[in-house]
């Protein structure tokens, strides 16, 4: 485990899609964008190895949040979105 | 039966009995999971939500750990993913959401509503939700923080709405009697 409670994290902009067959969890909206991390919420299989029934690894979950605006137009400030998101998809921010 | 029901109950007949002769499930734990399917519903979410108005003690408990609260009202909840329960206050307001596919919390709160998979609410509910949630009647005050939650990987998340003023005294099921899937979807609040 390697982000605590509190710790400003980048969303890896990064688009496996682009490259062939993947599965991802990490939503689209919030590839490149900054967040804070809200908790560890336990170690899950990755759903990017699971889904092609291959061996896969146990992978520190993370709820983070994201402030609404700047990400969306139409949201108000002080909304914000929360979000699950594997280790693997973050980076200190 | 029509040609493609047939071939439907052929193919879910083959398959079934597939599973079994390789051990890899049996025919009384399929019965079992059809009757713990057939078993949840909303009724199930509104239980701990009245529960959790009326008891301290069990309301720290569900924020905690969703999954060992149903457990405690015995909501069966083995094999499904572990559930986080998220708490309305006066200042801010739950939407739950999977934009990526329809993860919900079928263990407490039973087949969704068919518009929680609709691409509409999925978009909408992360870009606009309070234009989203006026569209199902919610008009929340400037002050009240929307937090939606977007529900994309091991976690099933419900909400735990505010109990509604007018209902002091209520006993457990006359609360429970009141509480809507919406409510702990978070498109809508708990009306008396």
């Amino acid at each position: 485990m390697t982000f605590a409670a509190g710790a400003r994290v980048r969303v890896r902009d990064d688009w496996p899609e682009t490259r062939g067959p993947c599965h991802i969890r990490t939503p689209h909206y919030l590839r490149g964008r900054t967040g804070v991390v809200v908790r560890h919420l336990g170690d899950f299989p990755n759903p990017e190895d699971l889904a092609f029934a291959r061996p896969a690894e146990r992978r520190p979950l993370y709820h983070v949040r994201f402030a609404q605006p700047p990400i969306w137009h139409e949201g108000h400030e002080g909304d914000d979105v929360q979000v699950e998101i594997f280790e693997h998809w973050l980076e200190d921010a | 039966m029509s040609a493609m029901q047939d071939a439907d109950a052929r193919l879910l007949r083959a398959v079934t009995a597939l599973l079994t002769q390789k051990g890899v499930t049996s025919a009384d734990e399929i019965a079992e999971r059809m009757r713990l399917t057939d078993a949840a519903s909303p009724g199930q979410g509104a239980r701990m939500v009245a529960r959790a108005w009326l008891d301290p003690e069990y309301r720290a408990l569900m924020l905690a750990d969703g999954t060992r609260a149903a457990e405690a009202l015995g909501i069966p909840m083995r094999g499904a993913p572990p559930l986080g329960v998220l708490e309305n206050t006066a200042d801010l307001h739950h939407l739950v959401v999977c934009t990526l596919c329809s993860c919900y919390p079928r263990a407490v709160l039973g087949y969704p509503p068919f518009w929680f998979k609709s691409a509409a609410y999925r978009a909408r509910a992360v870009r606009d939700p309070r234009g989203l949630l006026a569209d199902f009647g919610t008009h929340l005050a400037d002050s009240v923080r929307v937090r939606v939650v977007d529900s994309t990987a091991d976690y099933r998340w419900m909400v735990l709405p505010l109990r509604p003023a007018g209902t002091e005294g209520w006993d457990e099921a006359r609360l429970a009697a009141i509480v809507r899937e919406g409510d702990m979807i978070g498109t809508t609040q708990v009306a008396p």
